[in-house]
């Protein structure tokens, strides 16, 4: 029947192609940032394989940046910081596999291989297709395909970084701030994320003079934790019923 | 604490956040305060990061050539530049800075 297009095999083949093409693209590109990751965490102090296994096995971007960014201003004396810091910026992959588990397949080893893979860019694919088929085989590639990726170019870049010496001659501690800038900007999209990360800006500034490297971080992050717990400046709860949920997962962010 | 015990404990606290995920009741999806504070958590983090990142050494706050590659790496995103465009001009901004004497 014609009103039923989702049960057509044509129609679902062409949506897995697309979902495959979709999560191809993506991972290429995202795959690429790997290389700045590599070229910062080798000029943040880390050698080459503690910043190899970083990507193998931490494998979410924003804490692998906030973890180097944070050793590089305070050294191995901040290595507590830089873990909380690499820890909270990890708690928005809690939600992403909670919106993962009912697609992927069952199955003990292969759910905790697609835990590995739960990343921004493969639970946003995998979200955006319409058929169950696409979005399992949308969020597979999608996550294979920069796992391989991201640890290339992060090897690659930490090899680059080890040769370059200076890093500010390079300015690679502006790029750090840049990175963390591109990946806020797509989360800015409401009165009440703006709010936040203005807040968490001036109170990080404000105590980094009195307090050892990184905890001015961790501090900012208690603006977050009371102004989700109120609501405060937020649409109501019931705005968005069953709807895209608020932290969805971006596709030009990071792993 | 050891650099490499740094990396391990914080790569393996991440790999365990991600499979907590696959281990809860799918229901608590629906609860919107929890959801709401992973996501400001994200947004006051990565905001934090980019202040200590641009203006912290050490602990001291300077101005220096990162201010200016910010704010092109802010102005290259209202135009929707690439993240690897942004972050390059960031650096080139601030190198080139050096480079010429402007800036420190």
């Amino acid at each position: 029947m014609s009103s039923a297009p989702l049960f057509d095999d044509a129609h679902s083949a062409g949506e897995a192609r697309r979902a495959v093409r979709e999560a191809l693209g993506v991972a290429l590109a995202t795959s690429a940032y790997g290389i700045s990751f590599g070229a910062l965490a080798v000029a943040s102090g880390l050698d080459v394989w503690q910043t190899c296994v970083l990507s193998l096995v931490m494998f979410t971007g924003g804490s692998q940046f906030a973890f180097a960014g944070i050793i590089g201003a305070g050294g191995l004396a901040a290595a507590g910081s830089a873990i909380a810091s690499a820890a909270l910026l990890g708690v928005r992959n809690v939600a992403y596999g909670m919106r993962m588990s009912p697609v992927i397949e069952p199955g003990f080893w292969r759910r905790a291989a697609a835990a590995q893979f739960t990343i921004d860019e493969s639970t946003a694919v995998s979200l955006a297709q319409t058929t169950p088929r696409a979005r399992t085989l949308g969020f597979w590639v999608t996550g294979i395909g920069i796992y391989i990726g991201w640890n290339l170019s992060t090897l690659a870049g930490a090899l680059l970084g080890d040769v370059l010496g200076d890093p500010r001659a390079y300015g690679l501690d502006a790029a750090a701030a840049a990175a963390f800038l591109a990946l806020l900007w797509p989360r800015l999209r409401a009165r009440q994320p703006i709010v936040v990360g203005i807040a968490a800006a001036v109170i990080a500034t404000i105590l980094t003079p009195v307090l050892m490297p990184g905890m001015p971080v961790i501090i900012a992050a208690v603006v977050a934790i009371v102004v989700g717990w109120t609501n405060w400046l937020g649409a109501r709860d019931g705005a968005q019923p069953g709807g895209e949920p608020d932290d969805v997962a971006e596709r030009e962010g990071l792993p | 604490m050891t650099m490499w015990t740094a990396v391990l404990i914080a790569a393996i606290v991440c790999v365990a956040l991600k499979t907590i995920g696959y281990l809860i009741p799918p229901k608590w999806v629906e609860a919107p305060r929890p959801m709401r504070i992973a996501d400001l958590l994200t947004v006051a983090l990565l905001a934090a990061l980019v202040a200590v990142q641009t203006l912290g050494q050490g602990q001291a706050i300077v101005v220096d050539a990162r201010v200016p590659a910010i704010l092109v790496a802010a102005g290259l995103l209202l135009l929707r530049a690439p993240f690897l465009v942004v972050v390059v001009a960031a650096a080139l901004v601030a190198a080139l800075l050096r480079l010429w004497g402007w800036a420190a």
